[in-house]
């Protein structure tokens, strides 16, 4: 046990996800002897993040404002919507530069028996933003596990009636992979889900 | 046994750290384990897909105790997932039908709360296996394969239900009244106040379901399906002393969001 203000922030850095005691210790040390400007800059970002930063009210991202900068970009395709679980996820889908469209974020996946059921997720939003008739497409990508999957499934059987096309995120083999390590679940999906090569011409 | 071997049913995950997962496993030979899946979560991972929730697996484990060595505090400690082989990939079937799909958790979460970290269990192992098998052949409804599994599951834990004999004093039934605190069905003389009067119906179909007549639980109706899930849950619950989070989830045809207002 260290004295006073060494030991609160080890505590404070242990409640971290992923920080253990060790680790925790280590950044504390780290931040004692850094200089006073880089801890002060550290400290002024922790507060502004948590005062500055807030959810998106159309679809859950992390925003400046009320409105994220995705929403609000007029040359963004309004009637394709991507569902995604977390915001990390909607980074992910821009850097393939393939999307053009807006952003759904549910905010988890349904998960019975972590007690996460389609109550705790933002499903009543995407519903809401639904009904005006604007999307026509619905691309549902959330994670590809079990929970993801059974997201997708509830949302599909949902979303079905309204008539809005609901597609899949395709699943299946990782590019650079040899075929002979891929496991019976993701080479299946990869079969189920092949495409037709058009021919050269 | 630094390396071992066994048959295992992925009961829960948790996400550690960047890519790694610590797995729930109930085993055949060593009941219940914890291991960590080390880089799962990456795309590229060789057997992330069968450390899935509801997947049977042929997994080869490695323990950080020896041979005779005892777990240091009671503590196990995690093993480490080395390699899996897919027997059933039970619960990637199910996530594709919502309903059969909540049904298996609450089975698997069932089973974890049934079991003892290290202490063999295979008749409620056999028990998860054949539950899964049930739900994805997809014979019977997955609200009844789900009340079979919890009350054959108490059985094998001790807690089985009266249900043809007074729980107090063993005269024979049928009885009208069923106290959960009691054990079961109650004659009318031991009936303790506040005891429930399920229909004869409901009491016949959690027999049913109890002793595998199929034929008649398939043909109940839907009042004495909700009322004898309803006395099963509550059953269960009480024994546990403590709630199961997924059984309030389980889709059992219940208004979804769609028809809320």
């Amino acid at each position: 046990m260290y004295e006073g203000a060494v030991q609160d922030l080890i505590d404070e850095l242990g409640r971290l996800p992923g920080v253990g005691p060790k680790s925790a210790q280590r950044i504390a040390f780290h931040l004692l002897a850094a200089e006073s400007a880089d801890v002060e800059r550290l400290a002024s970002t922790l507060v502004r993040v948590k005062n500055e930063v807030k959810f998106c009210s159309v679809c859950g991202n992390v925003a400046q404002a009320d409105v994220c900068r995705i929403c609000s970009d007029a040359r963004r395709d309004p009637s394709v919507i991507c569902v995604v679980e977390e915001p990390k996820d909607v980074v992910a889908v821009e850097r393939t530069r393939e999307f053009r469209g807006r952003y759904h974020v549910l905010g988890g996946a349904i998960s019975p028996i972590d007690g996460v059921g389609p109550d705790d997720l933002r499903i009543r939003e995407l519903l809401a933003r639904l009904r005006d008739g604007t999307v026509t497409e619905l691309i549902l990508a959330t994670d590809p596990n079990l929970e993801g999957e059974a997201t997708a499934t509830y949302l599909a059987r949902l979303v079905g009636p309204l008539g809005i096309a609901v597609t899949r995120l395709a699943s299946g083999l990782p590019v650079g992979g040899d075929l002979e390590y891929a496991d019976e679940v993701t080479l299946g999906r990869a079969f189920s889900g092949r495409r037709r090569i058009d021919a050269m011409s | 046994m630094p390396l071992y071997r066994d048959e295992a049913v992925v009961l829960r995950v948790h996400k550690l750290g960047e890519a790694d997962r610590i797995v729930t496993l109930l085993t055949r030979r060593h009941g219940r384990v914890r291991a960590v899946g080390k880089g799962v979560r990456r795309t590229t991972s060789r057997f992330g897909a069968r450390l899935e929730p509801g997947s049977h697996i042929d997994v080869q484990l490695h323990s950080r105790l020896a041979d005779g060595q005892a777990p240091p505090g009671g503590q196990r400690g995690l093993d480490l997932v080395t390699q899996t082989e897919s027997i059933g990939a039970y619960g990637a079937e199910l996530a594709g039908d919502y309903a059969r799909w909540t049904a298996g958790s609450a089975i698997c979460e069932t089973a974890e709360r049934l079991t003892e970290e290290g202490e063999p269990a295979l008749r409620l192992y056999l028990l998860v296996v054949g539950a899964l098998r049930a739900l994805v052949a997809g014979e019977h409804d997955p609200g009844l394969v789900l009340d079979a599994f919890l009350l054959r599951s108490m059985s094998v834990a001790g807690w089985q239900p009266a249900l043809q004999e007074c729980a107090l004093c063993s005269a024979p039934g049928p009885h009208a009244a069923f106290n959960v605190a009691a054990g079961g069905a109650v004659c009318e003389s031991c009936r303790p106040s506040g005891s429930a009067r399920p229909a004869a119906e409901t009491v016949g179909l959690m027999l049913a379901l109890l002793t595998a007549d199929w034929a008649s639980a398939d043909a109940s109706g839907p009042s004495a399906r909700r009322a004898a899930s309803g006395l099963v849950a509550a059953h269960l619950q009480w024994h546990l002393e403590r709630g199961l989070r997924s059984l309030p989830l389980v889709d059992r045809g219940a208004p979804g969001l769609m028809e809320t207002p």
